[in-house]
């Protein structure tokens, strides 16, 4: 478990733009009737995302009347579920990945850049362009090492090659996402070894 | 080597459209409507004859699962299906959704169809924006198409939700994956009742894995004697695998049931880093799995699948192979791994909320050495104390890859302390497991 508590410098209010709050209600028309509850991950998220990356108490609230929760329910909820940010992140929020498989292949470089180039672990740099956390796996293990900016992965990293991705973004340029070497997403270096009989995919793509 | 032919995701490496058109062109949604027509038992059948055991860890029998379900519908049935792929080494749902997501989209229907139910839940993890995002492409697509939706072509109505999680591995396990769905805590339910009778909002419910219900549609087409053909008895049909570690070409790929680690190793993966007899150990099914180590009885002749592992005292999980060499701190690696399992433990039950710290907090010292020797059977002892005294299954996964360590790598931890012992100053008392 990981102690999570909410931001001591807070916003004074928080409402949906009009189109979240039409997104919003037609994700809780998803859900059967009554369970509207169910829409409540979708919400914070959605809130997140309008805060700029994190999530201030008065939305926790705001959801909760939405879907007539009790309020200690919804900021459990908040406090579960680790991809919220209680306080406020970077514009470009990286998660390094230091789980197991990242680690035999060269995560502890990438942290180093991270904190040389970055700052500590959960501070955001000071034109607040910057932040980043260490999380646990983020499922790309045969990439390995990777870290997820945004919504964006960046995979078979190298210090270099991260640092050139950071230099990238504060630059005003869009990197490639996915692999950083030469391999299309999960298939081996060097191209792959299956698939590769021309008849499976005889039938024309209509 | 398993024959391009008797591939079913045929588009693992997105080389192709994922699309509807270039779904359709590999074979998918063909005939779904006859498939459909043969009826609940039938659908069934095929899968219990097949022989396909789930892919998401557990390796229960699909058909088996599905027969569950009650055979009157007076409430509504669910079908939800186990997304949040978090398992460190495992990322093959991933492509899945990202390359092939009409596959997954076909198999959620049939196998909807086989267990009565019309509403289908989608939860995939948090992380996976783009992934999602793909999914849900192909499931407006299937909309648009009228392959599922009320009054679709194949004749059964159905409804396909794609929810998400936000970054809680326990929502792997089912029934946390249900508590997320409903909107509350990801923490599991004490069984019974089974999901089966309780499930969804008090509904019957069976929640599956995408690489188990990706693989139906195919099994229906080309007859359950054509996935049986695949691997060994009890352990059938085709499986992706994901090589990740220390090897020279990390890869996914799909190969048969059964096929020999080290053949699986350096055909597809280019070989252990520095040659075969470079190995250390491997994880071989992701990381709540013991480890193998390196030896001509352990993962010389290790058979990868659920008997195959089990024979050398480990389990197939996800297929998720983490290969480690000679150059890996061994013990710093399974202390991640611990550190892992003491982040993720979701704090329902006292012995994994607080088991978790203690263990990892062990490893770390055993690490460096910092530690005495009576302390290894100490962490032995806690290990048990957690498996199996918590409601759900995470607390064996955490103290498994543990006892993994110390059943084979007992005299590298006592060569560590016993360095650290020699060289310690005089006021570094160890202290015991807090």
């Amino acid at each position: 478990m990981s102690v999570r508590r909410l931001a001591e410098k807070q916003p004074e209010s928080f409402a949906f733009t009009p189109e979240n709050l039409a997104w919003a209600k037609a994700r809780i028309e998803k859900y059967p009737q009554g369970r509207q509850q169910s829409a409540v991950i979708s919400l914070l998220w959605r809130a997140q995302d309008q805060c700029g990356g994190w999530l201030p108490q008065k939305a926790i609230e705001v959801v909760a009347d939405m879907l007539g929760m009790a309020k200690i329910r919804v900021l459990e909820v908040a406090t579960f579920y680790t991809m919220f940010n209680l306080a406020p992140v970077g514009k470009y929020h990286v998660q390094f990945c230091g789980t197991t498989p990242c680690l035999l292949r060269g995560a502890d470089a990438l942290k180093k850049v991270l904190h040389d180039r970055i700052g500590e672990e959960n501070e955001v740099t000071a034109d607040g362009t910057f932040s980043w956390v260490e999380v646990e796996c983020l499922g790309a293990c045969v990439n390995a090492p990777m870290v997820q900016i945004n919504a964006d992965y960046y995979e078979d990293l190298t210090p270099e090659s991260l640092t050139k991705i950071l230099n990238d973004i504060s630059g005003g340029k869009t990197p490639k996402t996915g692999p950083q070497i030469d391999r299309q997403n999960s298939a081996p270096v060097g191209g792959p070894i299956t698939l590769t009989d021309p008849s499976i995919y005889a039938a024309k793509e209509k | 080597m398993l024959a391009d032919k008797d591939r079913i995701f045929k588009n693992l490496y997105g080389h192709h459209g994922w699309q509807l058109d270039g779904a359709r062109a590999r074979g998918a949604w063909d005939g779904t409507k006859a498939i459909l027509e043969k009826g609940r038992d039938a659908i069934i059948n095929e899968v219990k004859a097949s022989g396909q055991r789930g892919r998401g860890g557990a390796g229960f029998a699909t058909g088996l699962k599905w027969s569950f379900m009650p055979k009157q519908v007076d409430r509504p049935h669910y079908l939800v299906i186990n997304a949040d792929e978090s398992e460190p080494g495992t990322c093959k749902d991933r492509e899945v959704m990202r390359h092939d997501p009409h596959l997954l989209v076909e198999g959620c229907l049939i196998a909807g169809c086989a267990m009565g139910a019309h509403h289908c839940y989608i939860y995939i993890r948090g992380e996976f924006i783009r992934e999602r995002e793909r999914l849900e492409a192909a499931v407006q697509q299937a909309y648009d198409a009228k392959l599922i939706g009320k009054n679709n072509v194949n004749g059964w109505d159905f409804d396909i939700v794609v929810h998400h999680g936000a970054g809680a591995y326990i929502c792997g396990e089912e029934t946390a994956l249900l508590e997320s769905l409903e909107g509350k805590k990801g923490q599991p339910r004490l069984k019974p009742p089974f999901p089966a009778n309780m499930g969804l909002y008090g509904c019957p419910t069976t929640v599956n894995n995408v690489e188990t219900i990706a693989q139906v549609p195919d099994i229906m087409r080309r007859g359950a004697a054509w996935f049986a053909g695949i691997g060994r008895q009890n352990n059938t049909g085709t499986k992706l695998y994901c090589i990740s570690g220390h090897v020279e070409r990390p890869c996914n790929v799909e190969e048969t049931m059964g096929i020999p680690l080290r053949e699986l190793i350096e055909r597809h993966a280019g070989g252990v880093r520095g040659g075969w007899n470079n190995l250390l150990a491997v994880i071989p099914g992701g990381s709540s799995m013991p480890l193998i180590p390196a030896g001509p009885d352990q993962a010389d002749t290790l058979l990868m699948d659920f008997d195959g592992c089990r024979d050398k005292k480990s389990a197939l999980g996800t297929a998720a192979v983490i290969v480690m060499d000679k150059s890996t701190d061994i013990v710093r690696a399974m202390a991640r791994i611990s550190y892992f399992y003491k982040h993720e433990s979701c704090g329902q039950c006292t012995p994994c909320r607080e088991g978790m710290g203690w263990m990892w907090r062990v490893l770390e010292r055993m690490a460096v050495g910092h530690a005495t020797r009576r302390e290894i059977d100490m962490l032995m002892e806690v290990t048990t104390q957690i498996e199996g005294h918590t409601i759900c299954a995470f607390g064996d996964g955490a103290a498994w890859p543990v006892q993994g360590l110390l059943r084979h790598f007992r005299p590298e931890i006592e060569r560590r302390i016993d360095e650290y012992t020699r060289n310690a100053q005089p006021e570094a008392a160890p202290m015991a497991a807090e």
